[in-house]
C-alpha cells in the first residue's frame, strides 16, 4: 500500500471516539482503539471469560487458546526467532524492570558501566538508576547534537570503556528521532555489552525485525499500539532468558512447588506469575491483526506524511521553535514552544477547541533540562491522524498567540 | 468540558494575561524575614516568596518564579493581596480564596497551577511543612 491509497478516513471509522469531533495530537502517550480491539475483548468478556492454562472445560479451552495466539502474532510481528522468546508483561516499564531485577541484579557488578543516553524515558533511566545504586555500577548518558540526534562520536568513546549493558530506545518520545538502531547495537556486542531497546515508540510505527537489529531485549507496551492498556511485550533472546531466574513467584510460573522448594516453568511462563491480563492480551493480538492489516510500511509512510505536512505547517508559524530532527529522520511526533506561552497554558487553549495537545517533560527530565526547558508543547500523530487536525492544531497555535498578544 | 465561543474566553480573562505579562511585586526582597520557594516538577512551575513582617503585618513582599499563565498571574494577584495584610489574616486565605480571585474555571490538570502560590504563603508564613494544596 502506498500513502497514495492509504484511505485515511476509512482508517478512522473503526475509531467511534472521533465521533466526538476531538483532534487527537496525543498518540504518542497512548493510542486510540479500534472496533476490532474492544471487539474482541468484549467477545471474551461476554463469550468465553475463564482462566488460562487450566482448561478442563472448553470456554477455558479458547480463552487459552485465544490467549496464547497472541504469541505467535507478536513474535511475527517483531520477526523473533520463538514464541518462547515473548514475554508478556503489562507494558515497557515493566518490561525494563523485569530485565533490571532478573538480568541485572545477576549480572551487573561493582564499577561496571551501564550506557544509557539523554533521550531516554524515565522508564529507562529509572530501573537502572536503581540498579546501579544498589550494585555500585556507574551510568554514562550519550549526549545529543543541536538537532536532537545521539553524538555518535561521544557514543564510540563509551564502547571504548566496556559497558556491561547499552540500552536506549530507537526512537524518543520527547523529539521522535530515530536512532540508528542496528550500527549502534552491532558496534555495543562487539564492544561485548548486552543490549536493551526500549521499542515503546517504534514497535507502533515502523517494521521492526529484532533478529535484524541483534538486541539481546526488546521492551515495548500495547496501548501505544492500538491495544489495551496492561498488556505490553518483552523480547528476550533465548539464553539470556534461559540464565535468568524469575521476577516474581507465584501461580503459573511453576513446575512443581513443594515445601522444600520450587521448579520453574518453562519459557516464557516462567515470568508470568499470577493470573495474566487476559483480555488484554487478547486485544493487543487484535491490533497486531489490525496493524498487519494496513501494513507496516503503509503506517510508516502515512506518518512520513503527516509529519512533513505539520513541520512545514508548524514552520510557518511566527515564533514557533521546533525541537529535534528533519521529518524524514523522525517518527510522527513534534516538540515545540511558542515564544511567550508556556506549554500548558498552550495546551489548556487547544483543548478548548477539542484539540488533544500534550505538554509537559514527557517523562525526559534529562533531555529538558538538556534542552534548557521545563516543559514542551507535542503533538504526535499515527494510523488515523489526518491533516485537518493539524490544521486545527495550527489555528489553535494562532488563538493563543491572540489571547497573549 | 465545554466550548465557550469566543476567544476572549474564561479560560484567561485579560487581567490574567495582564499579570502573567506586568506581574505586580516581581523581584527579590534585600533582608526578607521570611522567604519560601516551592515548585511543581510536573510542569516547572517555579514560584518563591520573600516577606517583610513588622509587629505581624506583612510590609513588604515580593514573587519570583517562571511558569504558565495561571502560576504567575496567581502569585502575581497573592503578592496584592497580602501587602499590609496581618499573618494572622493571610493564615486564614484558603483555596476557594485563591481559585475566586481568579475567577476562571480551573480544570483538575491545572489546579496545581493555580494553587503554588498559596502553598508557598502555607510552607512559608505557617511553617508548615507538610502544608498540602488541595
Amino acid at each position: 500500500m502506498s500513502t497514495l491509497t492509504y484511505d485515511v478516513a476509512a482508517v478512522r471509522k473503526d475509531f467511534p471516539i472521533f465521533e466526538t469531533g476531538i483532534a487527537y495530537l496525543d498518540s504518542a502517550n497512548t493510542s486510540q482503539r479500534p472496533r476490532q480491539v474492544t471487539g474482541a475483548m468484549l467477545d471474551y468478556f461476554e463469550r468465553y471469560n475463564s482462566n488460562i492454562h487450566r482448561a478442563a472445560y472448553k470456554i477455558a479451552e479458547e480463552a487459552t487458546e485465544r490467549y496464547e495466539g497472541t504469541r505467535e502474532k507478536v513474535r511475527a510481528f517483531i520477526n523473533a526467532a520463538s514464541t518462547k522468546e515473548i514475554v508478556y508483561v503489562r507494558g515497557t516499564t515493566e518490561a525494563i524492570n523485569l530485565v533490571a531485577y532478573a538480568w541485572g541484579r545477576k549480572n551487573v557488578k561493582a564499577g561496571d558501566l551501564i550506557v544509557l543516553t539523554l533521550l531516554d524515558h524515565h522508564s529507562n533511566i529509572v530501573p537502572w538508576q536503581i540498579l546501579a545504586a544498589e550494585k555500585g555500577a556507574r551510568i554514562e548518558y550519550v549526549d545529543i547534537d543541536e538537532k536532537g540526534e545521539l553524538r555518535q562520536d561521544q557514543f564510540a568513546e563509551l564502547l571504548e570503556r566496556g559497558p556491561k549493558l547499552v540500552a536506549f530506545n530507537l526512537v524518543s518520545n520527547a523529539l521522535g528521532t530515530i536512532n540508528p538502531g542496528r550500527e549502534m547495537i552491532a558496534a555495543a556486542r562487539k564492544a561485548g555489552a548486552t543490549v536493551l531497546l526500549d521499542g515503546a515508540q517504534s514497535t507502533p510505527h515502523q517494521p521492526v525485525d529484532v533478529r535484524a537489529l541483534g538486541c539481546d531485549f526488546y521492551a515495548f507496551s500495547g496501548h501505544k499500539m492500538l491495544g489495551p492498556t496492561g498488556a505490553g511485550i518483552l523480547y528476550g533472546r533465548r539464553e539470556l532468558l534461559e540464565a535468568m531466574d524469575p521476577f516474581m513467584g507465584g501461580g503459573d510460573m511453576i513446575r512443581t512447588v513443594s515445601v522444600e522448594g520450587t521448579t520453574y516453568h518453562d519459557l516464557p511462563w516462567k515470568f508470568e506469575a499470577g493470573t495474566q491480563a487476559i483480555a488484554e492480551v487478547i486485544g493487543l493480538g487484535a491490533a497486531v491483526d489490525y496493524l498487519n492489516g494496513l501494513g507496516m510500511d503503509a503506517v510508516r509512510a502515512h506518518e512520513l506524511d503527516i509529519t512533513e505536512y505539520a513541520y512545514e505547517a508548524l514552520s510557518d508559524v511566527d515564533g514557533l521553535t521546533l525541537y529535534g530532527p528533519p521529518p524524514s529522520r523522525r517518527a510522527g511526533v513534534i516538540s515545540f514552544a511558542v515564544d511567550g506561552i508556556h506549554p500548558h497554558d498552550l495546551a489548556t487553549i487547544a483543548d478548548r477547541d477539542q484539540v488533544c495537545l500534550r505538554a509537559g517533560h514527557h517523562c525526559a527530565m534529562p533531555l529538558m533540562t538538556r534542552l534548557g526547558v521545563a516543559a514542551t508543547a507535542r503533538a504526535s500523530f499515527y494510523v488515523y491522524t489526518q491533516k485537518d487536525e493539524v490544521d486545527r492544531l495550527v489555528s489553535s497555535i494562532k488563538d493563543a498567540q491572540r489571547i497573549f498578544a | 468540558m465545554s466550548t465557550p465561543a469566543s476567544a476572549e474566553d474564561q479560560f484567561y480573562r485579560e487581567y490574567i494575561i495582564d499579570h502573567y505579562k506586568n506581574p505586580r511585586n516581581y523581584g527579590r526582597l534585600d533582608h526578607p524575614d521570611i522567604t519560601h520557594e516551592e515548585n511543581n516538577p510536573l510542569c516547572g512551575d517555579v514560584v518563591g516568596m520573600d516577606f517583610q513582617v513588622r509587629d505581624g503585618v506583612i510590609e513588604d513582599i515580593r514573587f519570583h518564579g517562571r511558569g504558565c499563565a495561571i502560576s504567575q498571574a496567581s502569585a502575581s494577584l497573592m503578592t496584592e493581596r497580602l501587602k499590609g495584610m496581618s499573618l494572622d489574616d493571610a493564615k486564614k486565605i484558603d483555596k476557594e480564596d485563591v481559585l475566586g480571585e481568579l475567577g476562571i474555571e480551573i480544570s483538575p490538570a491545572r489546579i496545581k497551577c493555580a494553587l503554588l502560590s498559596l502553598k508557598v504563603l502555607k510552607v512559608g508564613a505557617y511553617g508548615l511543612a507538610d502544608a498540602d494544596e488541595e
